[in-house]
């Protein structure tokens, strides 16, 4: 019975995380899940800093986990700021209907 | 192995016992809620079952139990069922963090009196109750129901717009003391009145004491800021579509969260289950007084009776209290039962605060609440922490 | 012990991860992200960092989904409509091919010398974390200071009403 767990472990679990929030990015249709999507890979990346901080003993990154979490904070309030707007003009929240820039 | 043995077995009789407290104090909140407002209303209040409705909540747990559990049809059925149930978990896990009193010793064992001490005890608090939002919010959103989905809504606007001003005010004592365990917190607030939070250090924290508690009202949705549940408005807000034990649940929960912001007001600003004063001067005896007092003016009423039944129940309880007052002078009980008496008289002043304010103030329009957090208590909370920060940098030298 | 709890808050991440991307409705989607930041956030104290397990709990779970939540709520965004393209069929082959790339170099690169322990490293309270903050970290803290500024003053600018 192991008593510990092997580092690469957590480093899977974040790859694993990481690919399905590229995933939802690439396959929703729906504003909000696409913003949720990118939440998901910026939460993989965090739980990579935080292993990687625990494998050098060294609080480095914790500190960068904690830049993104204000970063994720900023990008929250705008882009959501933005999909009312959006939602605001064209009742709709289908990434494929916002197409004005095509053409 | 017996150390791990003997952990857990404590960590489980204390659980047990801070459950039984909590609940019993949840049931019992609600009878002293509405006896406090009626008698600011000059009327009697409960008074019908058992003495001076004292059996009241059993009736009441009694009644919501046995009603039937209605399921609208039309509700978000799983996130239905879920909301409550998050709600009343929130709000019972941050009591676990709470420490009630200095360390015991119950035979051979010395135990503190807290489920468990974290070194970011604080910030798990204030953890459980951002997610206590979820509660409300998905309740409003899962009952279909547009008053409800207001009521969320609302809710989860205030109770993001409460948190900041909240947490600003937490900081600002925590800046003063240096830690987030809320034990040593208590500990560093040690010797007299002088030494608590609210009226310590270079910058006494009167200011934030004060935003703290107007927060705590807007977050446990209490009045003047309980516009979830504005009846006239909203019939019962987010908790419309709900029934029987999921209503009571909600009604648990926000008791729950009045305990656990009382009990934090008390830990940051006054100094826990410290005494006002040392024991040289007397402190120790302060229970035993107020409970003599309270014994006899109960056997003088109780004598002196104006209804045939108090002439029973009046001295009864008249003895008891006396009962109690000579428990406190006993010296094998003092070393615990004096900290556990001020934890709790400091935080029952706060909850009577909360009675108080529900008996008195209107109930505040929705973009004046919102007006109010951001306009008005956010920079004030933001110039306190400032102001303490400095000075505490400044005499830290 | 420590493997157990990572088996279990691993794989309650994952299925909410699952959940997030396969839920036709948003809410639903939220709520499971809200799961996989609370499971990431015992993980993260299984790995020594209280402070971040807390700020996650309370900035992620506490404020940045309650306001995707409360969004939702407020476009009263109903469950995605199906659009005819699907990219099922090229992208689910991708992805585990992708995973099984990953975890195999994840698995060559870092042999498993480092085993993680709880309490193997305890340099991640809040003292830790605001001594390199205001040390090392000191222009970066500035820099996002400005960049939430930044944030809160276009949020402004988007949501306004127009004022004509």
């Amino acid at each position: 019975m192991m008593n510990a767990v092997p580092i690469s472990w957590f480093l899977t679990l974040s790859a694993i995380l990481f690919a399905l929030g590229v995933a939802g990015f690439l396959f929703r249709r729906n504003i909000i899940t696409v913003f949720m999507s990118i939440e998901l890979m910026l939460n993989a990346v965090n739980l990579s800093f935080v292993t990687f901080s625990y494998q050098h003993k060294e609080v480095s990154g914790h500190l960068f986990t904690f830049f993104v979490m204000v970063v994720a904070a900023a990008e929250a309030s705008v882009g959501l700021a933005i999909i009312l707007t959006v939602f605001k003009g064209r009742s709709t929240l289908n990434i494929d209907d916002v197409n004005s820039m095509k053409n | 192995m017996q150390l791990l043995d003997s952990f857990i077995f404590i960590t489980i009789v204390k659980a047990a016992m801070v459950f039984a407290v909590l609940m019993t104090t949840l049931a019992y909140l609600q009878w002293v809620e509405r006896k406090v407002i009626a008698h600011v209303q000059v009327r009697p209040g409960p008074y019908r079952v058992g003495p001076h409705g004292l059996l009241q909540p059993v009736a009441d747990v009694i009644k919501l139990l046995t009603k039937e559990d209605l399921l609208p049809p039309y509700v978000n059925k799983p996130l239905y069922l879920l909301a409550p149930f998050l709600a009343m978990t929130m709000a019972l896990l941050s009591i676990s963090v709470i420490p009630f009193g200095p360390m015991v010793t119950v035979g051979p064992v010395k135990t503190w009196m807290q489920l468990t001490d974290l070194n970011i005890g604080v910030l798990f608090i204030l953890a459980t109750s951002s997610m206590g939002v979820y509660g409300i919010a998905l309740a409003g959103w899962a009952s279909n129901n547009k008053y409800a989905l207001i009521g969320g809504l609302r809710s989860s606007a205030q109770m993001i717009s409460y948190e900041l001003p909240m947490s600003l005010a937490i900081a600002a004592p925590l800046l003063i003391s240096n830690t987030l365990s809320l034990r040593q917190l208590v500990e560093r607030q040690s010797g007299s009145i002088f030494q608590w939070n609210i009226l310590h250090g270079p910058f006494p924290q009167i200011v934030s004491f004060v935003i703290f508690m107007i927060a705590a009202f807007a977050e446990t949705n209490r009045v003047p800021f309980d516009l979830p549940e504005a009846e006239n408005e909203l019939v019962a807000g987010f908790h419309t579509e709900y029934s029987s034990m999921k209503f009571a649940s909600f009604f648990m929960a926000e008791y729950s969260n009045m305990i656990t912001v009382s009990a934090l007001a008390t830990l940051l600003f006054l100094g826990g289950w410290m005494a006002p004063w040392s024991v040289a001067w007397g402190s120790s005896l302060v229970p035993t007084g107020i409970f003599a007092v309270a014994g006899i003016t109960a056997l003088y009423h109780g004598f002196h009776a104006a209804r045939k039944r108090d002439k029973l129940t009046l001295p009864v309880f008249g003895i008891i209290f006396l009962v109690v007052a000579g428990v406190f002078l006993l010296p094998v009980v003092q070393s615990w039962l004096l900290p556990l008496f001020w934890f709790a008289a400091k935080t029952g002043a706060i909850l009577f605060l909360f009675m108080w304010v529900r008996a008195t103030l209107p109930r505040f329009r929705y973009d004046q609440l919102m007006g109010f957090a951001w306009k008005f208590l956010f920079p004030v909370a933001m110039l306190n922490l400032l102001v303490t920060s400095f000075l505490v940098a400044w005499f830290a030298k | 012990m420590d493997v157990i709890l990572f088996l279990i808050f691993a794989l309650i991440a994952v299925v909410c991860a699952i959940n997030v991307v396969v839920q036709t409705h948003p809410i639903s989607s939220a709520l499971s992200l809200v799961g996989v930041m609370g499971s990431l956030a015992v993980l993260y104290l299984l790995l020594g960092a209280e402070f971040i397990a807390a700020a996650q709990v309370i900035v992620y779970a506490g404020a940045i989904m309650v306001l995707f939540v409360f969004v939702i709520m407020l476009l009263n965004a109903g469950a995605e409509a199906r659009t005819g393209r699907s990219y099922l069929i090229p992208g689910a082959p991708l992805l585990i091919i992708f995973l099984g790339v990953m975890a195999f170099l994840v698995q060559r690169i870092f042999p498993d010398t480092t085993m993680v322990r709880f309490g193997g490293f305890t340099g991640g309270g809040p003292a830790d974390i605001g001594h390199a903050l205001f040390t090392t970290y000191l222009l970066p803290f500035e820099v996002t200071s400005i960049l939430i500024l930044v944030a809160i003053i276009g949020a402004i600018v988007l949501a306004r009403k127009e004022i004509e």
